[in-house]
Parts: C-alpha cells; sequence; structure tokens
C-alpha cells in the first residue's frame, strides 16, 4: 500500500473518553491518562500553518474531555478549509459545552458523530446504559444550532458502526433506514451517514476472542475484500498524530502503536509531508477498511 | 457430539452444484434475484426470509438470515416481531381449518 497526496492532518487529543465502547479501538475510557497537552498542540497548529492541509479532523477518546479543544479548534481552523470533530454525542452534553457548541456552529465544523443504531438496546449494547437517549437530545440540539438544515452550511454526519462481529450494511440503504427513522420519531435531521465495519483491535478484539467470534469475523472481512475501497482508503491521504505527538497512517495504527510508514517519528520531525508513492504500514487488521464500501 | 446439522456446512451449499451444474445455476441466480433491492428493501426481504425461515423449521436460514437481518441494520426487537407473524400464521392455518372442523361437525350432528 502506498500513499497519495496528503491531504488530511487527524489529530488525536487522547484516550480519554466518557464512554467505554465495547468496539473501541483504543480501549478509551473515563481512566485513561493519555490527554494531548497545550505544548502539543500548538506544535500542531504551527505544523498545519506550514503545510497546506484541506481537512483538519479531529477526534479522541471524547475530544471534549480535552481541556484544550478549544484553543486547538481556534488555532487550527485558520489553517485549513474544512474542520472536523468527531464526536461519540454523549459527551456533548451539558452547560460546559455550550461554549463548544458555539465555536462549531461559528467555525462551521463538520461534525462527525457516532450513532451505531437507532434502535435504543442495540445502540446501548455497544456505547452504555443511558447512552442512546443522551445522543437523540443532542442531535436534536444541533438541529436546532442550524445542523443539517439547508442553507446554513453546517454539516452534521453520522457514523455507524454494526453493534457486533457482522458486517455493515450497504451505506446508501442504512443511511435511506437512519434517515426515515430518525425524522418521523424524533424530528432528527443529518448529512451523510458512514457505514464502518469495526476494527478487530482492541476492546473489539478482546471480545471477538472472548465470544468466539475471531476466526468466523476474520473471515468476513477477508471474504468482504473489495479492491474498489483500496483507492479511498484513509491512510493514503492521511497523517495521524497521536496525544504525545508521534506520528501514524491511520487512527488504528496509532491504536497499534505502528508508526508512520514503519519508522518512529515526531510531528516536530515533520518537514515535509510524506511523499506521493510512500509506503504504508499495514497489518492483518487492515481488511476492515477493505470490506465492502471501504473506511474514509 | 454427533449431530445431523453443523454450522460450518452452511458454507458448502455452493457445492450443491456439482451434481446437476445447470440446474443450480438457475437456482442461485433467481434466488440472487429474488433477494436483490426491488419494491422491497434488502432489510425488508431480509426479515421475510427470516419469518419463513422459522415457519419452515431450517437451521441453516435462520442462521444466515440472523446475520443478514442484523447486517442490513435490523435488531433483536424487529426480527422477533417477524418470528411472531410466522407463528401467528402458522397457529392461524391450523386454527382456520377449524372451520372445516365445524362444517364437517355441523352436517353429521343433530
Amino acid at each position: 500500500m502506498r500513499r497519495t497526496r496528503a491531504q488530511t492532518l487527524q489529530v488525536n487529543v487522547g484516550r480519554l473518553c466518557n464512554l467505554s465502547c465495547r468496539h473501541c479501538h483504543l480501549e478509551a475510557g473515563p481512566a485513561r491518562p493519555e490527554i494531548m497537552t497545550w505544548e502539543t498542540m500548538a506544535q500542531i497548529i504551527d505544523c498545519a500553518s506550514r503545510f497546506s492541509f484541506s481537512t483538519i479532523d479531529i477526534t479522541g477518546g471524547a475530544p471534549e474531555m480535552n481541556p484544550h479543544l478549544l484553543e486547538l479548534m481556534e488555532g487550527v481552523s485558520k489553517h485549513a478549509p474544512r474542520l472536523i470533530l468527531r464526536s461519540n454525542l454523549v459527551a456533548m452534553q451539558g452547560e460546559q459545552q455550550e461554549a463548544l457548541l458555539e465555536l462549531c456552529r461559528r467555525l462551521r465544523v463538520v461534525i462527525v458523530a457516532s450513532l451505531p443504531a437507532i434502535n435504543e438496546s442495540q445502540a446501548e449494547s455497544q456505547r452504555g446504559a443511558g447512552s442512546f437517549q443522551a445522543s437523540i437530545a443532542i442531535l436534536r440540539r444541533l438541529n436546532d444550532l442550524g445542523y443539517a438544515h439547508d442553507g446554513t452550511g453546517l454539516e452534521l454526519n453520522l457514523v455507524s458502526n454494526p453493534t457486533g462481529a457482522f458486517m455493515p450494511g450497504g451505506q446508501q440503504a442504512l443511511e435511506a433506514r437512519f434517515r426515515q427513522v430518525l425524522r418521523q420519531k424524533w424530528e432528527i435531521l443529518f448529512n451523510h451517514l458512514f457505514s464502518f465495519a469495526n476494527v478487530p483491535i482492541g476492546r473489539f478484539k478482546r471480545w471477538l476472542d472472548s465470544s468466539g467470534n475471531y476466526d468466523g469475523y476474520m473471515a468476513s472481512l477477508a471474504g468482504n475484500f473489495n479492491p474498489c475501497a483500496l483507492n479511498g482508503v484513509m491512510c493514503r491521504s492521511l497523517v495521524s498524530v497521536g496525544w504525545d505527538g508521534f506520528l501514524y497512517d491511520c487512527d488504528f495504527n496509532l491504536a497499534l502503536d505502528l508508526p508512520m510508514g514503519g519508522t518512529r517519528r515526531h510531528l516536530t520531525e515533520l518537514t515535509q509531508l510524506p511523499e506521493a508513492g510512500a509506503v504504508i504500514a499495514v497489518s492483518d487488521h487492515c481488511y476492515a477498511c477493505t470490506a465492502g464500501a471501504g473506511f474514509t | 457430539m454427533e449431530t445431523y446439522y453443523q454450522p460450518d456446512d452452511l458454507q458448502k451449499f455452493g457445492e450443491i452444484a456439482e451434481g446437476a451444474p445447470d440446474l443450480a445455476k438457475k437456482f442461485f441466480d433467481y434466488y440472487n434475484a429474488v433477494f436483490a433491492e426491488g419494491e422491497l428493501t434488502e432489510r425488508e426481504k431480509s426479515l421475510i426470509a427470516l419469518a419463513v425461515a422459522h415457519a419452515v423449521q431450517c437451521p441453516y436460514c435462520i442462521d444466515a438470515y440472523t446475520k443478514s437481518c442484523l447486517e442490513k441494520g435490523s435488531n433483536k426487537a424487529e426480527m422477533t416481531e417477524a418470528i411472531h407473524v410466522a407463528t401467528a400464521i402458522r397457529g392461524g392455518a391450523s386454527l382456520v381449518h377449524g372451520v372445516q372442523m365445524r362444517n364437517v361437525a355441523g352436517k353429521l350432528s343433530l
């Protein structure tokens, strides 16, 4: 696997999270100590100012739990036309997050929110008790702010991961189903839905092993290999930065501490972006991104 | 433990073609066409298939269509209702023949 031109900088601001989702490749949770410092964030803002990224994508853990998230967002927003914030939605609750929501609206941040299912018990089997109603409430709040409404330019996308050891369904059909049910039941709007396979690492792998599903799941991933998905996999055009500033080809390689191109390098050592044609570090877990519709 | 049904055998379904390849091709072409998106969505067809699988009690189909329903965005609540539909029809099919019983009993009885 080789790179094309690097266009996206993905920033993982830490593994601290308010949830402990059962499919989490990073095993994020409330006790994780890995939190990106302001010093590293300043290095990221400097990097973003020196290179032309079309997109900066902030992820975690729960990015909302990093105390310097707002300053990071303000800092990088000047240097890329598209700023994405990934959210589990539950972390956006509470008065203390109103400033974040207002900043998202002002900077026209694209919000990419996890919603594994439109059925409460199915969703909570993955994300924990109480998460579904909280997610619905925050989605309605985001709609109230203008997200997903025509003409506002505020984009709200959903990501659905299967709630178990099965493949994601056809993205188009799933998007139509989510759109119909979310509108009819809760008057919720969104722009696009992405349907991604669960990656067999971290907490999900441990569950696959303990439930006896690992071999069958890997066979499903390999059996659903889609050569057309290879062109669009995120590692080809993405540079991932971990909470401590070290570089990876993608968030899944970050979870496995598989460094970018196989060589451990810090952000501050980056004098130029990885060139088109540079090698990408791959392993068995990569079959998750090449199954079905792929992973972007 | 010896048993007639082995879950791994589901993967061998295609081998049935070895006995009569032309017929198998006709069957599997038709089968795939049936389950393609049409007026009904793939999810709706999978739920129907799941219900029918319970009506005919085919363990291979129950295995395959449980997975298919989940992949197509269904959930245990929907799938359980679908099984109840099969149950209601199967039970109803017995019960409605009670009309025949009542007809015969009515003719024979004073």
